[in-house]
């Protein structure tokens, strides 16, 4: 059974509102401003260093922004919130750990509480929806250790939903996933956003797999983002002004290639300048 | 049945006392070391039974109870493995092997002088392999009073301590404060192996605390009936093996029996191998027998993890 539809179709799930952090010196959040509404599929994009973690890090409250706000459903996020559900990077389930994928998607329903949960039907049936929902019912049982790593990341998308979160966060969950099981977990996601009526937010460094399914983007370089619709972001100049320097984005059989440069790159590039505007297209 | 239990051993003062004591020691034992094997804190929790060590042979100098050193020695050093640097797991592994290393040192310095003191090694022999038999006068209350907070601190931290130990990040997402978590757990930890360190003596204790969790866990999938079947081993091994110290002085003309710590190690060993064996016999025979993936559970070999 599927939460009854709210029918609010833009409503807004999360406001990131000119979040700045710096660590150790450097910055690794410049202003960072975008907004995602529920329902919709939102790929954060960006490279190895982007700042892809601390941004999810301080969605999530586990990080301070030294600057900025960020807003859950129009208000301003209280210190413990469990209306976010999240799949962190590289969960490495031990194979021996006594628990089947069953357990460990109850134990999102109040796994932070005391002391220890009484069985009842009415959780059983939560978690055997959500087991439903992501398509694991066939190895629900087995220890989740041992699954491979596409069921474990279903197992982990369940224990994240079952809590009914608002937004669901997730961080690099196609990484170690072979081409296939990346594929499928993508179109789950896209379902599970539209069907639970819930803002997706997932985080990738190739956003090639995601180019089907997003309803907007988050492109995220040198500590800076752009934020809207592909076509309005994956441009060579709003890119190269993002990257302070000329690249290129190029069509290729379907997918989408950000590469440097291109034979303008030298042409008075304002490199590395905060809010530079965006270069005038090449072309 | 004679020659099974010999004679005297249900009427004996002492065994009455050997049987609650390393029941005691095993409930509790069993119960935390199911989270230190989880978490993989088995070298943490051993470096804790040196420090126990430690203070059980500072107990003796001071003339008090060696169960309060026990537990004086495991939580302090509990504490400053925590102080030291726990965040990652290297710095994990550094700080147990300074505060082991740091533990065995005194603990050699009390024991020299204990044995200086009373000119036997009867101190030696009470702290590094137990004294089940004949604990200080007063043991047992103190036994019930800190096995009784060490289960309530697992028991009330059951989800958090299973979410944390799966990943720290995912709990503390949940808002599970992790490092409070973690703290707690090391607390329970401490007065565990303080228990088995009077049960079994303190080197010993990590068999305890190790043994029948491992055997549990490789017989269930699921964190509840691991806890109950690893606490029902251990009450079980730890009796056999009182039994057998029993009977053992039955054994030898001299009427000295064998050291209780060594049948109760031995025990749990063996139950360890014998499930160790029939598993991986299970699990030939049911991969020989075509992919039951479902019942198994054994990881799908085309996806990398």
């Amino acid at each position: 059974m599927r939460p009854a539809a709210q029918h609010h179709p833009h409503v807004r799930a999360l406001a990131v509102d000119g979040v700045s952090v710096t660590l150790g010196g450097r910055r690794i959040l410049d202003e960072v401003a975008f907004t995602v509404q529920r329902g919709q599929f939102t790929g954060l994009i960006g490279s190895n260093g982007a700042g892809k973690t601390t941004l999810l890090r301080v969605i999530l409250g586990l990080q301070r922004p030294h600057a900025g706000r960020v807003l859950l459903a129009g208000r301003p996020r209280a210190r413990r919130n469990r209306s976010i559900g999240y799949v962190p990077q590289k969960v490495g389930l031990d194979p021996d750990l006594p628990m089947r994928a069953r357990d460990l998607v109850e134990l999102g329903i109040d796994g932070h509480r005391l002391g220890i949960a009484r069985p009842s039907p009415a959780r059983r049936e939560l978690v055997a929806e959500m087991l439903a929902a992501v398509d694991a019912e066939r190895f629900a049982d087995s220890r989740v250790g041992r699954l491979s790593g596409g069921e474990q990341q279903r197992i982990l998308i369940a224990h994240a939903l079952v809590a009914r979160p608002q937004l669901l966060l997730l961080d690099e969950p196609l990484a170690n996933l072979d081409l296939r099981s990346g594929q499928e977990i993508v179109s789950l996601l896209d379902r599970i956003a539209t069907e639970h009526e819930i803002a997706v937010l997932l985080s990738v460094h190739e956003m090639n797999p995601l180019l089907s399914v997003m309803d907007r983007v988050v492109y995220l370089a040198g500590g800076r983002a752009v934020s809207g619709t592909t076509d309005q972001v994956i441009r060579s100049d709003v890119l190269s002004g993002l990257y302070g320097h000329r690249v290129e984005v190029l069509h290729v059989a379907g997918r989408i290639l950000v590469v440097a440069g291109g034979p303008a790159a030298t042409n008075g590039s304002p490199d590395g300048l905060p809010g530079a505007a965006p270069l005038p297209d090449a072309r | 049945m004679g020659w099974l239990i010999e004679p005297g051993f249900f009427a004996s003062a002492q065994v009455h006392t050997a049987l609650v004591i390393g029941a005691a020691a095993a409930l509790v034992s069993a119960v935390v070391g199911v989270f230190t094997v989880i978490r993989g804190q088995s070298f943490g929790g051993h470096a804790l039974t040196d420090a126990s060590a430690t203070g059980g042979s500072g107990s003796l100098l001071a003339g008090v109870n060696p169960l309060l050193g026990f537990v004086v020695g495991a939580v302090t050093a509990a504490g400053a493995m925590e102080a030291i640097g726990v965040r990652h797991a290297r710095g994990r592994d550094l700080a147990t092997g300074i505060v082991l290393g740091a533990s065995i040192g005194l603990a050699s310095l009390f024991l020299y002088l204990d044995t200086t003191a009373t000119a036997t090694t009867g101190a030696t022999q009470q702290i590094l392999f137990g004294s089940i038999f004949a604990p200080a006068p007063g043991t047992v209350p103190i036994v019930a009073g800190f096995g009784a907070a060490s289960l309530a601190i697992i028991l009330a931290l059951y989800r958090p301590l299973l979410l944390t130990s799966i990943s720290g990040d995912l709990a503390a997402a949940r808002g599970v404060p992790v490092r409070l978590v973690g703290l707690a757990y090391m607390l329970a930890l401490a007065l565990a192996v303080a228990l088995s360190s009077l049960a079994i003596g303190a080197i010993l204790s990590t068999a305890l605390l190790i043994g029948p969790p491992a055997t549990a866990l490789h017989a269930t999938r699921r964190a509840g009936r691991a806890l109950i079947g690893a606490a029902g081993l251990g009450i079980a091994c730890t009796w056999i093996g009182v039994l057998l110290a029993y009977d053992s002085a039955h054994w030898f003309s001299d009427g000295n029996g064998l050291p209780v710590s060594f049948f109760i190690v031995a025990v749990i060993f063996l139950a360890y191998l014998i499930s160790d064996l029939t598993t991986h016999r299970a699990t030939r025979r049911s991969t020989a027998a075509g992919r039951t993936g479902a019942l198994v559970g054994d990881r799908d070999p085309r996806a990398a993890r």
